[in-house]
């Protein structure tokens, strides 16, 4: 919301100035963004803290000024001459403005017109460049005529983007006061709180302010200074549904003149971010910004015709099925049965608080004007914003909250303004109605309790005086404060609510700095930590260890992105999908269902980066489940691994490629670190995998997950280099439950091992997980290590044979074993490999 | 007498032999030919037997001494070569030693994991322990129990992703997890630490994401306050931040507290003084917090008569950029290893 500096003094003096004023309402939750500069300078700080815009005007160089006479320029069609006045002297002073050309060579203006006048040397903005580029006046010639000074737009001087025309100046505008005086001005950003709605306008800022600082605050008094009969009789209130709109008022203004505000009123409108329309509607807009109130004008001679030259009746109710309506901005909307409409007996007239209709709006012919002021029911106006995608300033702050003892308030300040600047008749009365009258709360608040929240013993007397600044009615019984809530907030509740309100209100005027900080001192709870984060974070650190590069992905993909991961008729192509139902991208419309998908994509991406890419992530992945209302998460823990095994360097020149073996080294690593027992792998088929390189990897029956090299057909799916991509997929779950709370470890051998060779031959198909597996069981205990060393196939051992050579350590605790031991581990070795393996011995 | 000559011969021929020996072999060629079986001073030995009785034992003290010299004299010679050979060798060895250095590989943490790790270490060490909920939530959960009922205005905070299934939504802050955490315990206190990903409808630019990460901080008991809620929050900041930089509370609005609060910290570049990264203010807003409401505490499980507590929440996203500099958010998540690296 933007706040007027001088429209804010009008209700409260201000002592401060611009950083401190902004500093103030920043720390009492009234954040400033920005300062916009209109003609003041700088105000004097060692270091601003906020952001300054706009332009300060020079007293010397930028002055009121009274132009005597418009006349033709004798070259140019569209340029005039303007004899002028800066208080000082006379000068002639060259524009284009159209503003002036109906003054043109009318000789000498019966009433001068006053303007915002720049003289040479002034640095102003340039009207004709987009933006704001700021230059400074020179001499120079024009078509013939000496050119130094000029008369001001609304753009040049930093008021707004307005060029079309020179600023006109109210009449009483004295002559050669620098303008900075005359109207100088700053326009504080200030955001405003969900819970601060009733800041929503400039009184509602003073009352803060005057709060803050302790300065009296000005209440604008609401008359009304009747000058014509009354307006009872003239037009009746109908509401049907009072908590809708519990509050409806009407007066009546006739005889006014269509024209355009003064314009000290318009320039305000317009530094408040609004435009300025007609004398009327800127009345409405007046008031709305300056209490809060938004009101609504009538033709109210539209409205008798359509009641057939009778008194018109003001109807509100919900919107019927299929009922439609235009509105002002010239859209027919349809609306929907919670919709509350404003309407007479011959139909809708308008959206109740969001925006009018085109019928019954004030045009130039109008001359009667009923003036609406209402309060509405907040969450209805914010599903009707919602559902027209409609928004205006007045819904903005109905769907905020608007107090219902503001609405008789604006519409005599409203009507007020109308007669000040229109000249019409305000009726007498006003027509109130008011069916439920606003309870504002009353709450009772102890010392005790503000003690509990905030930890300061604050006295009642102290909280009273606090309180009272605010507007709030306190009275102190015992120990007890009561509490009344002042007609102008909504947001205090009842009970215990209303006890938490009021000391968030306490403690934000008494200043958060001022709570002292204190070390928590209630005593620690039971246990409540999340048993999987230690173990999750030693999967995370094995990893690490390992050399691998942790990634964090977006969760949200497409089921097309993630089915790259799939040979193309692959079953997983068919899984159902978390789907968004208000996606901001294409890119990102469901939720992954593949965390191994997620790495790849990030493996795809820095591919070309570097030689040698080994990336994992640990996270969710989200599994509609049938019959059950949230999803799976299930944590994976994804892998990817691909490129050279070592980088090429200065002393090495060859670059392997990783493959099966360095991935299936890494996993071994890592569940060694885990200290997960029974570790075995066997050969699997998916629909990622090479269907001869993939194996799941199981602690006992439990499958930890898959791991192998990408499907050739996989891998065109992707745009990856030659080298093979190695990847797997585990699950979090099953690693948790395999790794052990305890595990039990050996004393250290105090006597020295027996180590042999033994190459062993055996069947291309028995995978050497077999083969280590009946050298252990013929080794027994005293085979404390099996290292496979060598392969060898080849002519001297036959076809369809492979020779494995093993480094067999054996070892016993008790005592240092001897040949002949090592000679019977040896041949029961031996006997078994033979017996059920049909292996021989090479050697 | 010749012995005693042919020994004081042997022992000079020896010495200067042995001075022209100045590698290992000639040295093993000189022990066979002074010292080894057939060397002279050892013949003296053989021929002991037939020399006169009366001189046998001069001869044989004098035969021991010249081999005793011979020996010491190539003792002290055997050191001097393999002193010189090593002392050859490790001038030969010498290397560059500004080659590069053959590297294992570096596993890394991503940053974000980094920074959350030494949040929650923080924390953890101050009694809050890690409590974890899902990325997926019910409409109740991220909203409505913490008191932002349908179409209240404080739903224009939160942009929402919602789910095709009815009522289901990506949690929007990680505030659904204290919900959690009190049904869990109530009523018994709690003080917990919330991390976990969260997600917003909006336009991703460099300083804000439709993904980040949060950590939320929530204590119930029977005596906290405002004031510990001020105390905890600086101990954090000066942990985090590692210096004594002031910071500042200041009135904000969340639903689910109050009073709510705003957390600035003097901005860590240009401590103060106003710069491109606090846009001149001088201060950075780091987290949102505030006495737990008493309808919260209600949905909770609690008697707000008898309870209070406070939560506080904050983007370690956030906190990782402002530390490190990084210029868009959305480097998190793009994983580009040239930036990972980094860390
Ligand atoms: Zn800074």
């Amino acid at each position: 919301m933007k706040v007027v500096l001088s429209w804010l003094k009008e209700f409260v003096d201000i002592d401060l100035n611009l950083e401190e004023l902004a500093r103030t309402l920043t720390m009492a939750g009234l954040e400033v963004e920005e300062i916009q500069l209109v003609g003041l300078p700088m105000p004097p700080a060692e270091r601003h803290e906020f952001h300054y815009s706009g332009l300060t005007w020079e007293p010397d160089k930028i002055v009121v000024a009274r132009i005597d006479e418009v006349m033709p320029h004798p070259n140019a069609d569209r340029l005039v001459l303007c004899r002028l006045h800066d208080g000082q002297q006379e000068h002639i002073v060259l524009t284009g403005a159209p503003n002036l050309f109906e003054y043109k060579g009318k000789g000498p203006l019966p009433q001068p017109l006053k303007v915002a006048y720049a003289k040479e040397g002034a640095r102003i903005y340039d009207g004709h460049q987009p933006g704001q580029v700021l230059t400074t006046l020179k001499r120079a010639k024009i078509r013939g005529v000496e050119s130094y000074s000029m008369v001001c737009s609304e753009k040049e001087l930093g008021i707004s983007e307005e060029h079309e025309g020179i600023i006109i100046l109210d009449p009483d505008a004295p002559t050669g006061m620098p303008l900075v005086e005359y109207m100088g001005d700053a326009v504080l950003d200030v955001s405003i709180l969900p819970s601060m709605a009733r800041c929503a306008s400039i009184l509602g800022v003073a009352r803060e302010v005057a709060a803050l600082t302790g300065k009296p605050l000005r209440l604008p008094r609401a008359t009304l200074p009747a000058t014509g009969e009354s307006i009872l009789g003239k037009a009746s209130i109908q509401i049907t549904e009072p908590e809708y709109n519990p509050r409806f008022v009407l007066g009546l203004i006739r005889n006014v003149r269509i024209q355009p505000s003064p314009y000290r009123v318009q320039l305000r409108l317009r530094l408040a971010g609004m435009r300025p329309i007609n004398n009327i509607v800127d009345a409405t807009n007046y008031v709305m910004l300056e209490i809060g109130e938004p009101l609504h004008a009538f033709d109210y001679q539209a409205l008798v015709r359509r009641a057939q030259g009778n008194p018109p009746t003001i109807i509100t109710r919900r919107a019927r099925p299929g009922e439609t309506l235009t509105t002002l901005d010239g859209v027919e909307r349809k609306l929907d049965d919670f919709t509350v409409l404003v309407c007479d007996t011959a139909g809708a007239l308008s959206i109740a608080g969001v925006m009018g209709g085109a019928e019954t709006e004030v045009t130039e012919q109008t001359t009667d004007v009923l003036l609406e002021g209402a309060s509405w029911n907040f969450i209805n106006i914010r599903k009707t914003v919602a559902a027209q995608k409609l928004n205006s300033e007045a819904a903005y702050r109905f769907s905020r909250g608007v107090h219902p003892a503001l609405a008789p308030e604006g519409v005599k300040l409203g009507l007020e303004r109308m007669a000040l600047w229109s000249g019409g008749e305000i009726a007498a009365d006003l027509i109130d109605a008011y069916p439920v009258p606003h309870k504002d709360p009353q709450v009772d608040l102890t010392a005790a309790e503000i003690r509990r929240a905030l930890g300061i013993p604050l006295s009642l007397d102290e909280a009273e005086n606090l309180l009272s600044r605010l507007g709030f009615t306190c009275q102190i019984e015992g120990d007890v404060l009561h509490v009344q809530t002042p007609p102008h907030r909504l947001d205090i509740g009842e009970g215990l609510v209303g006890k938490a309100d009021l000391i968030e209100e306490i403690a934000r005027l008494y200043g958060f700095d001022r709570i002292p900080a204190r070390r928590l001192a209630d005593p620690l709870p039971s246990l409540q930590e999340d048993p999987n984060l230690a173990p999750t974070d030693k999967v995370r650190d094995a990893l690490v260890r390992l050399g691998l590069q942790e990634v964090i992905t977006y969760r949200m993909t497409t089921p097309e992105r993630e089915h790259r991961l799939y040979l193309d008729d692959a079953p997983e192509r068919n899984a159902p999908y978390l789907t968004l139902a208000n996606p901001i991208s294409l890119d990102r419309s469901v939720m992954r269902r593949s965390l191994l998908a997620s790495v790849m994509e990030i493996a795809e991406r820095n591919t070309r980066l570097r030689e040698r890419l080994a990336l994992f992530e640990i996270g969710p992945v989200f599994l509609p489940v049938e019959g059950q209302p949230r999803p799976d998460e299930d944590w994976r823990v994804a892998l990817v691994l691909t490129g050279t095994r070592q980088p090429p360097a200065w002393d090495r020149k060859e670059a392997t490629p990783m493959d099966f073996y360095d991935f299936k080294g890494i996993l071994e690593g890592l569940l060694e670190a885990l200290h997960i027992p029974d570790v075995t792998f066997r050969a699997a088929q998916t629909s990622t995998f090479h269907p001869g390189k993939c194996a799941e990897a199981l602690s006992g029956d439990r499958v930890l997950g898959v791991f192998g090299e990408l499907h050739p057909k996989v891998k065109e799916h992707f745009d990856f280099g030659p080298a093979p991509v190695l990847a797997g997929d585990f699950s979090l779950k099953a690693l948790l439950e395999s790794m052990p709370v305890a595990y039990e470890v050996g004393a250290v051998p105090a006597f020295p091992p027996v180590l042999e060779d033994l190459a062993v031959v055996v069947d291309e198909s028995i995978p050497a997980a077999r083969v280590e597996e009946v050298l252990r069981q013929g080794g027994g205990k005293l085979l404390t290590a099996v290292r496979l060393f060598d392969i060898y196939r080849g002519e001297q051992i036959g076809a369809g044979k492979k020779s494995l050579a093993y480094r067999l350590t054996y070892q016993a605790l008790d005592r240092t074993l001897t040949d002949k031991d090592a000679t019977s581990i040896r041949q029961r070795i031996i006997r078994r490999l033979e017996q059920e393996l049909g292996a021989k011995i090479r050697g | 007498m010749d012995e005693l000559q042919e020994l004081e011969r042997i022992r000079q021929e020896g010495l200067e032999r042995l001075a022209e020996a100045n590698d290992a072999a000639s040295l093993e060629a000189w022990r066979v030919a002074y010292l080894g079986r057939n060397a002279p001073v050892m013949q003296v030995f053989s021929r002991l037997g037939q020399a006169p009785r009366e001189l046998r034992p001069q001869i044989g003290q004098s035969a021991n001494a010249v081999k005793q010299a011979l020996e010491a004299a190539y003792q002290e010679k055997l050191e001097a070569v393999r002193r010189a050979a090593l002392e050859e060798e490790l001038t030969r060895q010498k290397l560059d030693v500004t080659l590069p250095g053959r590297r294992p590989f570096l596993g890394r943490y991503h940053i974000e994991t980094q920074t959350m790790r030494e949040i929650l270490r923080i924390f953890t060490s101050m009694g809050f322990q890690v409590y974890s909920s899902p990325d997926i939530e019910t409409d109740e959960y991220n909203f409505t129990y913490l008191n932002i009922p349908p179409h209240h205005p404080a739903r224009d905070m939160w942009d929402t992703f919602y789910l095709t299934t009815p009522g289901l939504l990506l949690r929007t802050h990680t505030s659904p997890g204290q919900i959690h955490a009190m049904r869990q315990f109530a009523p018994e206190p709690v003080r917990v630490v919330l991390p976990g990903m969260c997600y917003r409808y909006e336009q991703a630019g460099a300083r804000k994401d439709i993904q980040f990460t949060q950590v939320e901080l929530l204590a119930v008991g029977y005596d906290i306050t405002f004031a510990d809620l001020k105390g905890t929050l600086q101990d954090f900041a000066d942990r985090i931040f590692g210096e004594r930089l002031r910071t500042r509370l200041r009135p904000s609005y969340f639903p689910f507290t109050e009073p709510s609060a705003e957390m600035d910290v003097e901005c860590v570049i240009c401590h103060g003084k106003g710069c491109s990264v606090c846009k001149g203010s001088g201060w950075l807003e780091i987290m949102g917090c505030g006495m737990v409401h008493p309808v919260v505490l209600q949905h909770g499980g609690y008697d707000p008569a008898k309870f209070t507590g406070f939560a506080a929440g904050m983007g370690p996203g956030r906190i990782a950029m402002l530390r490190h500099a990084i210029q868009d958010i959305r480097s998190l998540y793009e994983n580009d290893v040239r930036f990972l690296e980094q860390f």
